[in-house]
């Protein structure tokens, strides 16, 4: 069997150009985008072996002298197909804000504390069944210029490789009931609702740690599907 | 273990301005380079090659916050996936790069130039590379493709030629002339005359 990646999957993702997020404006292509057939050359994709990332590289409290300051996190869930089968041994990255809301990154000049002992940045390899597990501490909303007041919801940056290159994915987990989920034009960028409720982690009380971290879940579906006998030419 | 048929993809979001420090960190922050923007590895073969250029925005301004992505077979038109169903490459080649571009908006590339590779028909492909761009202020990663100005075969490229000719121009990689190594630039635009031409993929 071999995957497919039919066009309609891609219905789901924001339109490319978003006013109320107005970078967009002047970074969205204004022609059309050209179609083509898949080749090898889409269908295939990076593939990455156990070298790429190092032992504790999920563990976002234990990469510098002490632990983090914020709210102690466990981060996990599948990567899966369009069917919903685990999609093994890929690449995880993630990077995210400390918890007052603030970036190592040097742009970043929001002025909240820097935390010595956060880098903000993590990845690890999905298992043989899809799974994968970060430990982190709960990001901060922060402020960003947009428009007048405006903040953006608590997240956490995810980049993914899957089965081939045109089901490489970014994207930004949140976090349940964030009370900034109607004002924020990034988040709204997702126009349907069900598409958008796929961007926010569950409270995963079963798998919370007691007396040392919450936990949350967030499966994570990339593009791909197996043919059905009916869909085959 | 199984799940429930998911009932959509997960929606793409920006890269944001911040991914550095955690994608791209090149020696600047303290996090190490999963990837980076030489694929050459001492036992490849092909021609050794860099692309470089620039990324500019609707204005014409350079985009100093962009992260490019490479995909490419190897000079044998072999890709290094278990899914290319043909003799694995012969070397440690990946196939994969990914660059930050820098406060110039710039980028480049150090690789080999790739071989061909037939499209569904069996026809083959000239050269070319996969490039995806991701950006503050694009919600979803864009693809287009790196052509060479000296491949004869482009002319009959069957990708290329769903493309009106008078876009061509900008998926074709220049090769420079005075250049003892070979130097290929492309530019990106993501708007204006010279827009490039992306692929609905």
């Amino acid at each position: 069997m071999t995957l497919q990646y039919p066009l309609q999957s891609l219905a789901a993702h924001p339109a490319r150009l978003s006013p109320a997020y107005r970078s967009t404006l002047k970074r969205a292509p204004t022609k059309p985008l050209i179609p083509m057939r898949h080749t090898l050359s889409e269908l295939t994709g990076p593939v990455y072996g156990h070298e790429t990332v190092r032992e504790h590289d999920n563990d976002l409290t234990i990469q510098h002298k002490s632990e983090p300051l914020g709210e102690r996190i466990i981060v996990h869930g599948h990567v899966l197909d369009e069917d919903g089968r685990g999609v093994p041994n890929v690449l995880v990255e993630l990077w995210q804000a400390n918890a007052c809301g603030r970036y190592i990154h040097v742009v970043d000049q929001h002025p909240a504390p820097l935390d010595p002992n956060f880098t903000g940045a993590g990845r690890t390899q999905s298992d043989a069944t899809g799974y994968y597990k970060f430990i982190t501490i709960k990001p901060g909303a922060y402020p960003w210029g947009n428009h007048h007041n405006a903040w953006r919801p608590a997240h956490i940056h995810f980049s993914v490789f899957g089965h081939s290159f045109i089901s490489r994915l970014v994207t930004q987990m949140y976090f349940p009931g964030d009370p900034l989920f109607p004002f924020d034009p990034i988040f709204n960028s997702v126009t349907d609702e069900k598409a958008r409720a796929r961007m926010i982690s569950s409270f995963d009380l079963e798998n919370t740690k007691p007396e040392w971290a919450l936990c949350y879940r967030f499966d994570i579906v990339l593009r791909g599907r197996y043919a059905t006998p009916m869909e085959t030419k | 273990m199984s799940h429930q048929r998911p009932d959509g993809v997960t929606p793409s979001q920006t890269v944001g301005p911040y991914f550095k420090y955690g994608l791209t960190p090149n020696g600047e922050y303290a996090w190490n380079d999963a990837f980076t923007n030489n694929l050459v590895t001492p036992d490849t073969s092909g021609e050794r090659i860099r692309v470089e250029g620039k990324v500019y925005d609707g204005d014409g301004a350079v985009v100093p916050d962009s992260m490019l992505e490479i995909w490419q077979a190897d000079a044998q038109g072999r890709f290094c996936d278990p899914q290319d169903k043909r003799a694995l490459p012969n070397s440690s080649f990946k196939g994969f790069g990914r660059v930050g571009t820098d406060a110039g908006g710039g980028y480049a590339f150090d690789t080999i130039k790739p071989g061909q590779v037939a499209d569904p028909d069996g026809k083959p492909q000239a050269p070319h590379i996969v490039l995806a761009v991701f950006a503050r202020g694009m919600l979803l990663h864009l693809y287009t493709r790196i052509y060479f100005d000296d491949e004869a075969s482009n002319a009959s490229d069957p990708v290329l030629a769903l493309v009106p000719a008078d876009r061509r121009a900008t998926l074709i990689a220049r090769r420079k002339a005075d250049s003892g190594n070979a130097v290929y630039t492309l530019d990106i635009h993501l708007q204006g005359d010279n827009e490039t031409v992306f692929f609905d993929v």
